[in-house]
């Protein structure tokens, strides 16, 4: 039986609950005190490692870029103090006034000026927005002293490519620019995000981009919750790349880029005694310096639009016909074959062989090889190939280095063909015939070859060794000797050498000196078969043929080998021959070279950076109608080292002439 | 009391309690002051004005006459009830939610006057209800009705926490009165079914997402489980002893959300470590059971009632601040007493200090009933 409720017996509950009450705040108390050791002791390191990694952001600073050397130790790609200005969004209170301001000093176009509006409305937070980069330092200060007045604006110091002959070096080195989304996805590295970072994106660059890419740098900062930098922590330096040093002669790379002039083509001078390469020039280019900072996209169509397509490394990947630049290279196996180099043949005007005529050039009467050399005479080698066969031909075609694929570090190169009959019959299914041996040993039909393996060919017959081309500079070793009888290789270099200096088809390129003689062949491609005979001057100039020349010098003791290949040239001799007499003459005699040169730049109206930089304002005028002017490019003072006038100051012989090969 | 040295309205005073107050209060100034990143002017200067007018108001309460407080509980509740459906009217007609009513002087926020008025007029309705009738309806539904008209008016605001508060003081009160045990079990279960349909009918979409997160804050990094998130690397990278005074990076470097106000305790143990969380502990452990002996000491059911639902209010602000701040409640806004910046919450826990401080009082002049 309960008891009425009386307010006895209500204190005893208040008592009780009371006691309730306080016993659940207290251990509510000891539940919370719990809590926090827990949070604060057990779980201290890991909250720790949280708190510090929300306070310190560690940025990437991008590394200094190994330079790319010359065989003189000259730079052909180095690295310049860029200054370039960014802005930070967020800290940016009137980024309509900013634009106007930044736009009035850095002197931007509408369009630039629109560009940066956009870029800004996309932007957010406090991920730097990139005004301008490549800036001089003239406009650097102008906008630095105005800081006050422009928050959020950020000028900053770093360093971007630099190649002080631009186009000179286009397709022999390449260019950086930062990582695509496949490169990112290929190595996904914070490196490759970091803004400023460029890779190699082609040719040197690309296949020694490990080596030259260096270790980058790190700056810890201490960083608000919103991401603003509160002070830097420490700085860890970046370690620049290795340098890598390559055979080419900085200052000839040059002077055969700018001696092509408007031509389209491609000089190649090795040492024919060890390989190196010397100079690898292929023309018209485009400026890696202008890809380096992010190629615009007018400069862009304006170089694939053009028919001599300057983004293509002739050199590497321009496949030409040799033309009669082979002749002595079939005089090399028919004199092989036993063939008497006394022996005439006498040209009518041409070869019957069945019931087709195969033409010469002229009617040369008695030949005999060192006369059809000189004269370039085809019924001669197609009289000697029939008698002999082709295959001999063929043989010492790879013997010598055509159709061969070199070890390069190159990303590409085209290697044309040497064709014999089992090639024929694996390609079109069909036998190889007489006619295919006629057409090849001049040089046309199915034989290919690109001016790289001209230049081999030639270098192997000047020297007599089985010369292959190197491009890093390292030990040198002279190429072992073929174990053909040199004489033979004698009688060619003489047959070579009256092409050049006696009754010959490039008597006008004599060398400019009483007592250094050139020796060489030339050799004049179809580019496609006229019903009206030669592709000359009356076609359009995608129609001429090419001219091809290949050389050695000097005549009694050859150390440079070469090919010079102009495309649409219209002939060997009338084209290609004389830039390689300039070529070889500013080897010899700097002075007399650059007079040459600057003859002729002054008629074509400048440099070729000049010509590029002007046909570049040119598109894009026509293109927009809006006048876009091109990057400036400031001559820096290291430029001066790899220009071709470079050599005049240094005056330095040895630098011009490669090291003595080391004895065999 | 036994204190002579002192003039005696001074040794009157609970000096062992008022004296840890002080230095929680004078250790959340210093707090504020690092939150402010140095600065003495922009937290811990008014933080410590407040205290000192608001404790000034709590020694003008202690001396409130018993007639006076006894008579007043039903108009003081009616006033503040009118203040609260004032303040839905202005908020109604100027299309916003409006929590304050501003007085000129002064911007009143009636629904926090409301946590120590629901106790008051409780402690007064079961004071006058008879014993006898303690178990029947009559003893409930009356004070359902004086917890739900507020509480109601306070959630349509909306403002969750307050309407906790003051329906949880409402409740202890209740519990305190003695009424059934098993109502409150049944509540309780009822409670449990009605927390689901609460959640998917009653809660805002923010609130809903509140209780999500709280489940599983790293669920959302940078959304809602944030702030709880940056809380527990807060008081989990202080440590033991905390990384010093000035030096915590969380609230400096404005990863940690309200580091003034309603993550006070987490700004605090990350540059003072666990002693500083103990100290703030050991502090409300001190000011509830002293507010725990008033009551049990108390003379009558009125004065009993009160001071252990005053206690409870300030009871339920910490238990609540600290726990959210932990991680083992869901973010909802209640600022810690005595620590956090703000003059409501400081005014509401004065006053419910100054009426404990009353209480007593009344207490030591009219003789225990233990001791009588």
């Amino acid at each position: 039986m309960r008891q009425p409720l009386n307010s006895n017996l209500l204190n005893q509950t208040f008592e009780r609950r009371a006691f309730v009450v306080g016993a659940v705040q207290g251990g509510i108390g000891l539940l919370l005190a719990a809590r926090m050791g827990y949070i604060a002791v057990a779980e201290n390191e890991k909250y720790e490692i949280e708190a510090e990694s929300n306070r310190v952001n560690l940025t990437l600073i991008p590394p200094r870029r190994g330079w790319i050397l010359d065989r003189n130790g000259a730079p052909l790609a180095s690295n310049r103090a860029d200054f370039r200005i960014d802005i930070i969004p967020e800290r940016t209170p009137d980024p309509q006034a900013t634009v106007t301001a930044l736009s009035r000093l850095l002197k931007f176009s509408p369009d630039e000026t629109q560009d940066l509006r956009d870029r800004l409305a996309r932007a957010a937070g406090f991920q730097p927005v990139p005004v301008a980069a490549g800036l001089d330092y003239n406009t650097f200060a102008a906008v630095s002293v105005r800081l006050p007045d422009l928050p959020g604006v950020v000028p900053q110091r770093g360093f971007s490519r630099f190649y002080p002959t631009g186009p000179s070096v286009g397709h022999l080195i390449g260019y950086v620019g930062a990582a695509s989304r496949e490169e990112y996805e290929a190595e996904p590295s914070p490196l490759l995000l970091t803004p400023g970072f460029k890779l190699g994106k082609d040719a040197l660059e690309k296949q020694f981009e490990q080596t030259l890419r260096g270790e980058p740098g790190a700056r810890r900062s201490e960083v608000t919750a919103s991401g603003r930098v509160v002070r830097d922590l420490e700085t860890r330096e970046d370690v620049q790349g290795k340098a890598i040093q390559l055979t080419i002669d900085g200052p000839l790379q040059d002077y055969a880029a700018r001696r092509l002039g408007l031509e389209s083509g491609s000089v190649v001078v090795m040492d024919c005694r060890t390989g190196d390469l010397l100079c690898l020039s292929s023309m018209p280019s485009f400026d890696p310096n202008s890809f380096s900072d992010g190629i615009g996209r007018l400069e862009y169509q304006m170089l694939s639009a053009d028919e001599r397509v300057p983004l293509r490394n002739k050199v590497l990947r321009g496949l030409y016909p040799p033309g009669s630049t082979l002749k002595p290279m079939a005089a090399m196996a028919l004199l092989e074959a036993g063939v008497d180099p006394d022996e005439t043949v006498s040209c009518g005007g041409g070869y019957r062989l069945g019931n087709r005529f195969f033409r010469c050039l002229g009617r040369h009467g008695p030949m005999t090889m060192h006369t059809a050399i000189a004269r370039s005479c085809n019924t001669y080698f197609y009289t000697m190939a029939h008698r002999h066969g082709y295959e001999v031909i063929a043989a010492m075609a790879r013997t010598l280095g055509l159709g061969e694929r070199y070890d390069l570090p190159v990303a590409s190169q085209s290697y044309g063909t040497v064709p014999d009959a089992a090639w024929k019959q694996r390609r079109f299914g069909q036998a190889w015939t007489p006619s295919d041996s006629l057409n090849a040993v001049i040089g046309q039909g199915y034989m290919i070859a690109n001016p790289l393996q001209l230049a081999v060919m030639a270098a192997c017959i000047a020297s007599g060794r089985k010369v292959r081309p190197r491009l890093m500079a390292g030990k040198q070793v002279a190429a072992p000797r073929f174990a053909y009888d040199p004489d033979h290789f004698e009688r060619v270099r003489q047959g070579m050498s009256e092409v050049v200096n006696g009754a010959g088809t490039a008597v006008r390129s004599r060398l400019p000196f009483p007592d250094i003689m050139m020796g060489g062949k030339t050799g004049t491609a179809q580019v496609r078969s006229l019903a009206g005979g030669r592709g000359g001057t009356g076609v359009p100039w995608r129609y001429r043929d090419h001219g091809l020349f290949v050389f050695f010098a000097p005549v009694e003791q050859p150390i440079y080998a070469g090919a010079v290949v102009i495309e649409h040239g219209i002939g060997g001799s009338r084209s290609a021959a004389p830039v390689a007499r300039d070529v070889l003459t500013y080897l010899f005699d700097p002075q007399k070279g650059l007079e040459a040169l600057h003859a002729l730049e002054a008629e074509w109206g400048g440099t070729a950076q000049e010509r590029l930089a002007r046909s570049y304002s040119g598109f894009a005028a026509a293109t927009t109608g809006a006048d876009v002017p091109p990057a400036p490019a400031d001559p820096v003072a290291h430029m001066r080292l790899v220009d071709a006038e470079a050599r005049l100051a240094a005056e330095v012989p040895a630098g011009s002439q490669p090291a003595e090969p080391a004895p065999e | 009391m036994s204190a002579t040295i002192l003039p005696a309205p001074l040794a009157g005073l609970p000096w062992r309690v008022l004296l840890p107050l002080t230095l929680l209060v004078a250790f959340g100034a210093a707090v504020l002051y690092s939150a402010a990143a140095g600065d003495f002017g922009v937290y811990a200067e008014s933080h410590l004005i407040r205290y000192a007018v608001f404790l000034v108001m709590a020694l003008v309460i202690s001396v409130l006459p018993r007639e006076l407080v006894q008579r007043g509980a039903y108009p003081a509740y009616a006033v503040i009830l009118v203040m609260l459906i004032g303040v839905e009217a202005i908020g109604g007609i100027s299309g916003g939610s409006q929590r304050w009513l501003d007085l000129g002087f002064v911007r009143l926020q009636p629904s926090e006057l409301m946590k120590p008025a629901i106790v008051l007029v409780l402690a007064r309705f079961y004071s006058a209800l008879p014993a006898s009738m303690t178990e029947s309806w009559r003893a409930l539904l009356p004070a359902a009705a004086l917890v739900a008209v507020p509480v109601g008016l306070v959630l349509l605001q909306p403002d969750l926490g307050t309407g906790l508060a003051i329906t949880f003081g409402g409740v202890v009160t209740v519990y305190l009165a003695g009424l059934p045990g098993r109502w409150f079990a049944g509540g309780a279960l009822a409670a449990l079914i009605a927390a689901p349909l609460a959640y998917f009918f009653a809660l805002h979409d923010y609130q809903r997402q509140r209780v999500l997160t709280f489940l599983d804050p790293e669920s959302d990094p940078l959304g809602t489980g944030y702030h709880i998130t940056q809380s527990k690397i807060a008081i989990g990278s202080g440590g033991i002893f905390g990384k010093g005074f000035g030096n915590g990076s969380q609230s400096h470097l404005d990863y940690l959300p309200e580091p003034h106000t309603d993550f006070v305790f987490a700004t605090m143990a990350e540059e003072w470590g666990l002693i500083g969380g103990l100290f703030t502990l050991l502090v409300f452990g001190i000011v509830l059971r002293w507010g725990a002996t008033v009551a049990r000491r108390a003379n009558d059911r009125f004065t009993r009632l009160l001071a252990g639902g005053l206690t409870a209010t300030i009871f339920f602000y910490a238990a609540i601040n600290l726990s959210m701040v932990m991680g083992l409640a869901p973010v909802v806004g209640i600022p810690l007493p005595f620590m956090s910046h703000g003059g409501t919450s400081m005014m509401t826990n004065m006053i419910c200090i100054g009426s404990l401080m009353m209480i007593e009082r009344w207490t030591r002049r009219e003789g225990s009933s233990r001791l009588g």
